[in-house]
């Protein structure tokens, strides 16, 4: 075996032992956001003679955001199929709509939030709002995380190309990406979809 | 290599389409007032719960044949602590509001 051969096979080790290490990340991930939903289970009804969520919520806009999350998830399987493809141009222009639709999706979610403590319902106001603002911001978080890591793979691609360092970040922000919108669907099954009723 | 690169679009069309029925059906239920009580608690919370199963297998593609066993030891370790805490919270902090009442 030449020493080529031996590098490339520890280079493989190494970055299959990180994959392993991200989905750990995303387990206790997972932990964290299973107990502001707990929290916020806990405190929904809480509002404190303040403004209650069938006040605030506006199922439009929710349904507005679960669409832009959720095709961007199908956007972003698009690029890893490009990847398998080696089609560096179209893993690009894939993860360009990904990107676009994680920042349409941060902009609506910011409009709610600045459009709330306009109305006088920020996070201090009530046990309720402080577990809202914190549970969807936590999720926006890394949502913004996420767009910012796009961008820096966009980069990385253009400049260093398909190698397989590349990949395999790749293939992490897309399970980091995935992930995201699965939280998603327990805020909107959590929060919004029981806040109206 | 085509096929399979077939097939990987289609599973993740498929997907998409089983998780916006997924998402639509709990949404058109609270927005159109067509269930009432806990049958709709009910009906968005099984919702949720094959749309998260639906996201696992389609877009991150677990499976129980490809998938690293100790990806999936974690998983379930992670749902298993999940269903602890949450469980319990929410057990503890029930019972204490019925009995403040």
């Amino acid at each position: 075996m030449s020493a080529a051969t031996i590098l490339e096979e520890e280079q493989k080790h190494a970055l299959h032992s990180r994959e392993f290490g991200f989905w750990i990340y995303l387990m206790t991930d997972a932990v964290i956001f299973a107990l502001l939903f707990a929290s916020y289970a806990v405190l929904a009804k809480n509002s404190a003679a303040g403004p209650t969520s069938k006040e605030l919520f506006d199922l439009g806009r929710t349904s507005v955001e679960t669409g832009l999350l959720l095709v961007s998830s199908l956007t972003f399987g698009m690029a890893s199929i490009a990847l398998m493809h080696d089609q560096k141009g179209r893993v690009v222009r894939w993860l360009i709509v990904t990107l676009l639709l994680g920042l349409a999706f941060l902009g609506m979610e910011l409009s709610e939030f600045s459009g709330m403590i306009d109305k006088g319902a920020g996070p201090e106001v009530s046990g309720f709002l402080s577990a809202f603002f914190t549970l969807v911001g936590t999720h926006g978080l890394h949502v913004a995380l996420g767009s910012l890591g796009i961008v820096v793979m966009i980069a990385q691609v253009l400049t260093k190309g398909l190698t397989a360092p590349v990949r395999s970040r790749l293939t992490r922000l897309g399970l980091f990406w995935h992930f995201l919108d699965i939280v998603w669907i327990g805020i909107f099954s959590v929060v919004y979809l029981p806040g109206v009723l | 290599m085509n096929h399979s690169a077939d097939r990987s679009q289609s599973t993740y069309l498929t997907g998409f389409v089983l998780a916006v029925l997924l998402t639509a059906i709990p949404f058109a239920l609270v927005w159109g007032g067509l269930l009432v009580g806990p049958a709709v608690y009910a009906v968005i919370a099984v919702a949720a719960v094959l749309q998260v199963i639906v996201h696992l297998v389609f877009f991150l593609h677990i499976d129980l044949k490809s998938t690293p066993v100790e990806n999936l030891f974690f998983l379930v370790f992670a749902a298993v602590l999940i269903f602890i805490m949450v469980g319990g919270s929410l057990w503890i902090m029930m019972d204490l509001h019925h009995r403040m009442q």
